[in-house]
């Protein structure tokens, strides 16, 4: 019996890699021949980035157990620094793919500062108090980034505020061979596409990898303790504050690689992309597929962004679609009579 | 470090008495006010190394509130509390814990979600070494320690005859072996200083008996201290070594069990004074 | 003077986002729920007492009243359709419900009304007929406060002052109190839970309502999304003052009215939703539970 629980973990992380290659595979075989719609190929590493959000936000909501409503801000960081990143070493690192890479290491590192910025106050408070706060900040970067004015020339890097509204990009003093990679409102808006479908499949599987061994080492069995009970954690020593912010910190770091990939998979991009409305997306692929429950995530985050796509033969109802089935898919999964007879069903099925 | 992870001794090994006589635990007129409110006053008490030592009082004496102050889930108001001659004013819970005192609780704080090994490996959390990136790529020290914590984890459930049970989910376990997964929890942290929380409550006749057996075992395999909060008289007045009465938030008496059982004072905070009854 | 005219614009903001922020917090005191939907409600009120004025040509207090009845309904609806099934559920399911009910109204208002912005007609019109402003003038005219300004103040403290009877006094009000703190107790002490918690819903809504008809009178466009920003400000606000608190959600709104109207001024116009939510950050840190909001230990 023991052997067999083991098991059965591995298993279930075995099959989730395993489905991730299978999905990567299909895919490219499907894009190859041409079968795939043009819109769905677009959306090929959105999906990617949807997915490696999911699980990184379901390491701190479903693992750590602590509601954040801003992970979309941590996304919104990678994605920018990634963009700056990709764009001021076009020509140091010619071969986009080694800078794709480089750039998404600049935006983990970038969301990751921001986790442990806005994590070592904010982790003390509890409950939905730190999902108001994690809100406040995921709007904080967006107005930031909304202010925020970056060009490149020969010289380096150029930064500038633009607190009243007043500058422009002229403001950089820039050399006429520089160009602008952020322009405040209006974004990133001549980014070098570099971002593909193969990075966002590694982006996936990294991320997954990342998460289930943490979460099946020393530091995931303190987080999950903590999460099902501060109190008994810290009695047996447990160190809560740190290994809150190591999930949280690293939940973010992933969060900031996949805004990177997502930022660099359009050549034009607003803050405005990332705002509460993103937050609350991933949010609920996170729930839908279960809290905890990584491939759950996965799943979860490919059909619902691939959902809007498919209920265009509803047009102006897809939305209002969308949100029906959104309640009515958690009145079924929670509500203790429907509960109740789901499980009576599926009971009778083993039996039989 | 990942040497404090020593597999218990295993078979009936009694060793010797300890000759160390300096106390384990020491308070010196403890206090903690919420609100005006003398909770505990002027709390006195000293353990000895190895002793088996009871807290008793009626319902609301303040024996869990001496508990929390031990563990400093609450920081005292006022006096000092010692921990093997080592003052813990200004630590936390988890600075306490890593000093040397560990506990369980009445109203059952498990992990519920996580399988009763995992459990048992969160105590040891503090004696391990390895880090955050050895535990993502599985580096050698993640192997090294983690084989150590399972054995261990086993033979520290074995004490209590749980090992089969390492791979359920702590949540669905039934009441009593709930109760004494927390001990195993606790004692997985290495502790000097054992405290147990109404440790029998909710238990039947038989299996108070085998806890009684356990708790015994427990002090001498691992040659600690326990402290224990509980209202079977039976098993507080069997297994005791020292017994120390709270009533109202304030020591009514202290003594063997032999004196506390013909104390006045303790008969009258247990049944009311003549007069009233 | 300037100062002063930003702190009047503060003080009528914040009046707007304490009355919905007093819908949040009962709401939240009594179903420890995050009604994300709370905004769209604001929304809704905000094209029924439009409809009603400009299509059915009713005064601006019928269709106010026409306006809470409706949200009422709606808030008692929503309630028992979507969050009373929940009630035993993880709380973070009835948020993903709520959220399921925002996208929900947001979507129906986007199909009835379409998307393009309405030109609100607000209560009070800012200038008379003779092209003079709507206003009262104050130091020779150099200060110039709106009537409608005045009106929303005026609401704002007169529910303040109701509700804070309401939840003393009456024996509903007590009932919500008594429910707020452990339902389970409530019900055996005889009280009707479920018809408590739809009628702190109904308040709620038909606070939303009044929330809605004077936002738009004094920021006269109307859109599917005019409910969100102000929702979430809201929700900020009840946080800020101490969420479940009635007098918190007062001076929470009514600060965040006036730190964001200060901000607008003096620091910058791009920046301004982001010093309210630093802000924010900063009094959470300061009081972990808000300005008067209760700490209460997790008893071991």
């Amino acid at each position: 019996m023991k052997k067999m629980r083991i098991k059965q973990h591995t298993r279930t992380n075995f099959l989730t890699y395993l489905g991730v290659v299978a999905a990567f595979i299909i895919m490219n075989a499907l894009s190859a021949n041409g079968s795939l719609s043009r819109s769905l190929t677009g959306q090929l590493v959105p999906i990617c980035c949807y997915m490696s959000m999911a699980v990184s936000l379901n390491l701190t909501v479903g693992i750590l157990g602590e509601l954040s409503l801003g992970h979309a801000g941590f996304m919104s960081v990678g994605a920018f620094s990634g963009i700056v990143a990709a764009m001021s070493l076009q020509s140091l690192i010619p071969a986009a793919p080694l800078r794709l890479a480089v750039a998404m290491l600049v935006g983990a590192a970038a969301a990751a500062l921001a986790g442990l910025v806005v994590g070592s106050p904010v982790l003390r408070l509890r409950g939905d108090y730190l999902a108001i706060v994690t809100l406040a900040f995921g709007e904080i970067i967006k107005d930031l980034v909304n202010c925020l004015l970056v060009g490149v020339d020969a010289s380096g890097l150029h930064v500038a505020f633009n607190l009243t509204g007043s500058k422009t990009v002229e403001d950089l003093g820039m050399q006429p061979d520089g160009i602008a990679i952020i322009k405040g409102a209006q974004g990133a808006t001549s980014t070098t596409t570099i971002a593909t479908f193969t990075a966002g499949f590694i982006l996936v599987m990294v991320t997954l990898f990342v998460v289930l061994n943490l979460k099946y080492s020393r530091a995931g069995r303190a987080i999950m303790a903590l999460r099902d009970n501060a109190i008994a954690a810290e009695s047996v020593g447990v160190n809560i504050t740190k290994y809150k912010m190591m999930a949280f910190v690293t939940s973010a770091a992933l969060a900031g690689a996949a805004g990177a990939l997502y930022g660099l998979n359009f050549s034009s991009l607003q803050a405005t992309k990332f705002n509460f409305n993103t937050s609350i997306l991933i949010l609920v692929f996170v729930v839908l597929g279960g809290l905890g429950n990584l491939w759950g995530s996965l799943v979860a985050a490919a059909v619902l962004t691939v959902l809007p796509e498919l209920l265009r033969a509803f047009s102006d109802y897809r939305m209002l679609v969308y949100a029906i089935v959104l309640i009515l898919v958690m009145l079924a999964t929670n509500n203790p009579t429907i509960k109740t007879f789901l499980n009576w069903k599926s009971n009778g099925k083993e039996a039989a | 470090m990942l040497s404090k992870l020593v597999p218990v001794p295993s078979g009936s090994m009694i060793p010797d008495r300890d000759i160390d006589k300096r106390p384990i635990l020491e308070c010196i007129s403890l206090g903690i006010t919420f609100g005006g409110l003398k909770a505990v006053e002027d709390f006195n008490l000293t353990i000895g190394r190895t002793e088996i030592a009871g807290l008793i009082g009626p319902n609301g004496a303040g024996k869990t509130t001496v508990f929390n102050l031990l563990t400093k889930v609450y920081q005292p108001t006022k006096g000092t509390i010692l921990l093997d001659g080592t003052d813990t004013h200004g630590m936390d819970t988890m600075k306490v814990n890593r000093a040397g005192i560990a506990r369980t609780f009445q109203n059952i704080r498990l992990f519920q979600d996580l399988s009763v090994e995992e459990n048992v490996k969160v105590g040891m959390d503090t004696q391990m070494r390895y880090n955050m990136w050895s535990g993502i790529f599985r580096l050698p020290g993640y192997w090294k320690e983690e084989k150590v914590a399972h054995e261990r984890a086993l033979e520290l459930l074995s004490l209590f005859g749980m090992e089969d049970l390492a791979d359920v989910k702590a949540g669905s376990l039934p009441y009593g072996a709930q109760r004494r997964l927390e001990i195993v929890r606790a004692l997985a942290t290495n502790p000097s200083l054992l405290l147990l929380d109404e440790p029998a409550a909710g238990m039947n006749p038989s299996e108070t008996a085998e806890l009684m057996e356990n708790i015994r075992k427990i002090r001498d395999t691992f040659q600690i201290a326990v402290l224990l909060i509980e209202h079977d008289m039976n098993l507080v007045m069997n297994i005791c070594e020292g017994i120390c009465v709270l009533n109202f938030g304030r020591v009514i008496a202290k003594g063997s069990p032999e004196d506390i059982q013909k104390n006045p004072k303790v008969i009258e905070a247990y049944l009311g004074k003549q007069k009233e009854a | 003077m300037e100062f002063l005219s930003y702190l009047i614009s503060g003080i009528n903001l914040g009046s707007v986002y304490a009355i919905i922020a007093l819908g949040y917090t009962m709401v939240y005191g009594i179903a420890k729920m995050l009604n994300f939907a709370h905004g769209d409600v604001i929304m809704v009120g905000g094209y029924i007492s439009f409809c009603a004025m400009s299509y059915l040509g009713l005064p601006g207090w019928l269709a106010l009243i026409l306006a809470m009845a409706v949200c009422t309904v709606l808030g008692i609806v929503i309630e028992g359709l979507a969050y009373k099934p929940l009630r035993s559920a993880p709380s973070l399911a009835v948020l993903i419900t709520a959220i399921g009910v925002s996208y929900l109204l947001q979507n129906t208002a986007l199909l009835i009304w379409k998307a393009a912005p309405k030109v609100y007609s607000p209560l009070i019109a800012p200038t008379k007929a003779n092209g003079e402003p709507n206003a009262l003038r104050l130091f020779d005219g150099q200060l110039t406060v709106s009537y409608i300004s005045l009106l929303t103040m005026g609401a704002c403290i007169v529910i303040m002052i109701a509700l804070t009877l309401f939840t003393s006094k009456t024996k509903m009000g007590k009932a919500m109190r008594a429910c707020s703190e452990d339902k389970g107790a409530a019900q055996l002490m005889g009280i009707n839970v479920n018809a408590t918690i739809s009628t702190t819903f109904a308040i709620g809504s038909a606070l939303a309502a009044v929330a809605g008809v004077l936002l738009c009178s004094s920021y006269p466009t109307l859109q599917p999304t005019t409910g969100s920003m102000p929702g979430i400000k809201a929700f900020t606000a009840a946080v800020f003052g101490g969420i479940g608190s009635i007098p918190g959600a007062f001076l929470g709104g009514l600060l965040l009215g006036i730190i964001e109207s200060m901000a607008k001024a003096y620091i910058s116009t791009n920046l301004a939703n982001a010093i309210v939510f630093a802000v924010l950050i900063i009094v959470l840190l300061v009081k972990p539970a808000g300005l008067l909001g209760r700490y209460v230990p997790e008893k071991v």
